[in-house]
């Protein structure tokens, strides 16, 4: 029987939940790097016992951890993110120049052929690569290099490349978004990249045809059809059919299209999943009801999703990658929560229940389906 | 043998209780025991002191014979009490946020 492997990363440590695939029962493991925050924990798809975890600390800076056994052991490699050349300026929250600094990795994404092959986003926005196994990291420059780079400007959480996307078909293809310069792609393996941000629209942007600056959280893809974009922006659901060339809104009747987490169900890639928060200013969800609003089209008609889910005095958060879904049939989704909660479905989202409720807030959430 | 105490953190990342041991070559600076504790403990790297400028992490102290020796150079020489080993040097970490 297949096993589901949750992987959770949070505030104060990671955790990894096991159950096999009827996703009744949990083993609950951890914390691993206790007291630390831990904001990815990503395995690989061809070699699943090789997990990569993001540590940090305000204290000690960045640390990567990797797993050859699928959490049970951790070794610290690499952690030395050191652009390439003369890292330069972006904009501060004022306008001002400010230098580039590294601050922590938000996202790792390993390579969907090589265990040894793992993309790491960063704050202060920027993209790099190890292929030995995270011992040694390289910056693909090309990113940040890119003419924009010096009008780039943090999001309230900080100038952070939050979204890495493989393309399966097309290995010299990667997307990436960044909060609050917008979303890229390269065709060329991360030498050359260009934003793909026509058709996003940003009250606080004066230019609507503005080529950055726009405050992506998260963009989500479905294997099968690698030109389909789902993105939840800081303001507005959107949907891109071009491989992010244009963008178009499906926020239809969401009760608010507000939110951080977006993510496709694994056999229906028309049906989306989001977490609408009540405003940029109230970090929570809308009407103390922890609501997932699910579209079976693509966008624009959207059904809450409630069983299960608490609906009254809640007022919490879900964060951009703290949702993902197994490719188990019936399709699970899982979240965590602000408030420490991991809630999963193994219904494709109709029926609900908290695998834990009392972790530290959580920042990341990945699933590994095993055979 | 140069003493060194590491925060808690540190000490599990390092896997070690108690003080830290070290044998320093040469004068005993900041820099040369700092680089004696990274070699022995590679995994330390980039949690004391930055990975590309080598300053100190700003929220961590440099502690000795109850002196705060965080903004001394790297390079002056730490307290005869510490390069004899009868006082470590601390590592501290600053009391901020949760």
């Amino acid at each position: 029987m297949s096993t589901v492997r949750v992987l959770v990363g949070t505030r104060k440590g990671a955790f990894v939940l096991t159950s096999d695939g009827k996703r009744e029962k949990w083993d609950i493991s951890g914390p691993h790097f206790a007291g630390w925050e831990i904001y990815h924990v990503k395995g690989s798809p061809v070699d699943p016992n090789r997990l990569y975890a993001s540590q940090s600390s305000g204290w000690f800076g960045q640390l990567i951890q990797r797993s050859n056994d699928g959490g049970k052991n951790w070794e610290p490699v690499g952690n030395k993110f050191a652009y390439e050349g003369v890292p330069g300026t972006h904009q501060w929250y004022d306008g001002t120049p400010h230098p580039w600094e590294f601050k922590r990795v938000w996202h790792l994404e390993p390579s969907l052929t090589d265990p040894d092959t793992v993309y790491a986003g960063v704050e202060d926005a920027a993209i790099f690569r190890t292929t030995d196994g995270g011992q040694n990291w390289q910056e693909l420059p090309g990113l940040r290099g890119h003419g924009s780079g010096p009008k780039w400007q943090p999001g309230a959480g900080g100038m952070c490349l939050h979204t890495i996307i493989l393309d399966p078909s097309n290995p010299k293809r990667i997307y990436i978004a960044i909060s609050a310069a917008g979303a890229f792609r390269t065709d060329d393996g991360g030498v050359t990249w260009k934003p793909i941000n026509r058709g996003l629209r940003s009250e606080f942007i004066p230019d609507p045809n503005a080529e950055v600056g726009h405050c992506v959280h998260h963009v989500a893809m479905h294997r099968s059809r690698p030109d389909v974009l789902f993105m939840q922006k800081h303001w507005d659901v959107m949907r891109s059919d071009d491989a992010g060339e244009s963008w178009h809104e499906v926020s239809g009747n969401l009760p608010t299209d507000f939110g951080f987490a977006i993510d496709v169900h694994a056999h229906e890639p028309e049906t989306i999943y989001v977490v609408p928060i009540k405003s940029d200013s109230e970090h929570f969800v809308p009407e103390g009801k922890l609501r997932v609003f699910r579209s079976r089209t693509g966008g624009n008609e959207w059904e809450p999703l409630t069983k299960g889910l608490p609906q009254s005095d809640c007022y919490i958060n879900v964060l951009r990658d703290a949702m993902a879904v197994d490719s188990l049939d019936k399709c699970g989704v899982y979240f965590g929560t602000s408030g420490g909660q991991v809630y999963a479905s193994a219904d494709a989202g109709d029926s609900w229940s908290a695998i834990v409720r009392d972790l530290p807030a959580v920042l990341s959430v990945e699933v590994q389906t095993l055979a | 043998m140069i003493r060194v105490t590491l925060p808690h953190h540190l000490r599990t990342l390092a896997q070690v209780r108690g003080d830290v041991e070290l044998e320093v070559i040469g004068p005993v600076t900041q820099r040369s025991v700092l680089d004696a504790l990274e070699a022995r403990y590679p995994m330390l790297q980039g949690t004391i002191r930055d990975q590309v400028t080598h300053e100190r992490r700003p929220f961590l102290r440099f502690f000795a014979c109850q002196e705060d020796l965080s903004h001394e150079a790297p390079d002056a020489p730490l307290p005869n009490a510490v390069a004899s080993g009868a006082e470590p040097l601390v590592i501290l970490g600053a009391i901020a946020g949760g």
